[in-house]
């Protein structure tokens, strides 16, 4: 078994380069923000898949690459694997993961605290402010593990673009995009 | 009666960890891109430290949900506890606390083992950086939670050569405690 750190270390500096970027660094420019986030997910997939496959043949074609991010990767970061995959046998795979770690602990504290003090009371749009709020800041957090897939798989010399899809919380599934 | 405090390998046996490569190569990747978008050296540090502030305001609950630690008598004990039981729980490191001065307001936390920096060297480029001023800054932020003002810097760092991290911790107040409730409450 190799070192570990609390799972709070993680989450914290997630939470907190999210909302550096969002509220320090790019405010207003939340697709620049988005892409730096992107890129440090980038950098860490990178590195994290060569360290991984340091000790294994190269991988015959794109699946046995994908499902290597499916289990074994995904082992790694996340002790568990990839509940489902898909493809369309045109470049395109869908990697499904039923309770993503990063996203189960993304509530809405404010919503919950609304509703706790009084349900009845609860301004409309006020609420709908708060999840707007959450959503972009869940979605602003998943462009963290794209970029992790992405360095990983372009590690192992396959090009793609990478998005999330979480209409369907817990479960988040990435699309993976290769590049012709 | 509060349940009896816990020592710092008990909390950490007992909660979710990851694997700590994911943590380190991602401070690393952060680092990599602060320096890449913020250019100077010293505005890295500040924004580090500003980042480790705002982790330490919110740790400071788990922490003192999960360590069902009391109040600390004094300073003195404030230090050993952050050192034995908060390293410990979180990074999976015991720090130790040495160098305290006549007054009981300074001291050194002494830190041989450190996660964020497996793997790191500082290119040439990068000599004024502090690389783990997260760290500092989430002491501080997690201090000024339980009423201690302090301040704190890096006398000693692996990263330029040291033996070992070295966090020099200063309390510069103690706001006393006040009640939260207004009158009409």
């Amino acid at each position: 078994m190799g070192r570990e750190v609390s799972e709070s270390c993680i989450d914290s500096l997630l939470t907190e380069i999210v909302s550096s970027y969002t509220t320090r660094f790019y405010v207003n420019k939340p697709e620049l923000a988005a892409r730096t986030i992107e890129a440090i997910g980038y950098q860490v997939g990178h590195q994290l898949s060569e360290r991984y496959t340091m000790d294994r043949p190269r991988f015959s074609d794109h699946l046995e690459a994908i499902k290597f991010i499916c289990k074994d990767f995904w082992s790694e970061l996340f002790k568990k694997q990839i509940d489902n995959l898909k493809t369309n046998h045109r470049g395109t795979f869908v990697l499904q993961d039923n309770r993503f770690r990063w996203l189960s602990r993304v509530s809405n504290p404010v919503l919950d605290d609304l509703s706790a003090k009084d349900p009845e009371a609860l301004a409309r749009n006020k609420a709908a402010l708060a999840e707007t709020k959450a959503a972009q800041a869940t979605s602003m957090l998943l462009n963290f593990p794209c970029g992790i897939i992405r360095g990983a798989l372009s590690n192992l010399g396959i090009p793609c673009a990478v998005s999330a899809d979480i209409s369907n919380l817990p479960t988040c599934s990435f699309v993976v995009r290769i590049k012709a | 009666m509060a349940p009896p405090p816990r020592s710092g390998d008990a909390i950490f046996a007992n909660v979710d960890r990851v694997n700590a490569e994911l943590f380190t190569l991602t401070y690393g990747a952060i680092v990599r891109q602060l320096l890449t978008d913020l250019e100077e050296v010293d505005e890295v540090n500040k924004q580090l430290d500003q980042m480790g502030y705002n982790i330490g305001i919110r740790l400071i609950d788990e922490f003192l949900a999960k360590s069902n630690v009391s109040n600390c008598v004094d300073f003195k004990e404030t230090a050993e506890v952050i050192a034995k039981v908060g390293f410990k729980m979180f990074l999976g490191v015991t720090a130790s606390v040495t160098n305290w001065d006549a007054e009981g307001t300074t001291c050194s936390i002494i830190l041989e083992d450190n996660p964020l920096v497996d793997f790191v060297e500082l290119p040439d480029t990068c000599q004024g950086l502090y690389y783990c001023n997260i760290l500092s800054g989430v002491v501080r932020g997690a201090l000024e939670m339980v009423s201690m003002k302090t301040e704190i810097t890096w006398v000693r760092d692996m990263l330029r050569g040291d033996d070992a991290f070295e966090l020099r911790l200063k309390l510069l107040k103690q706001v006393p405690e006040e009640y939260p409730y207004k009158d009409d409450e």
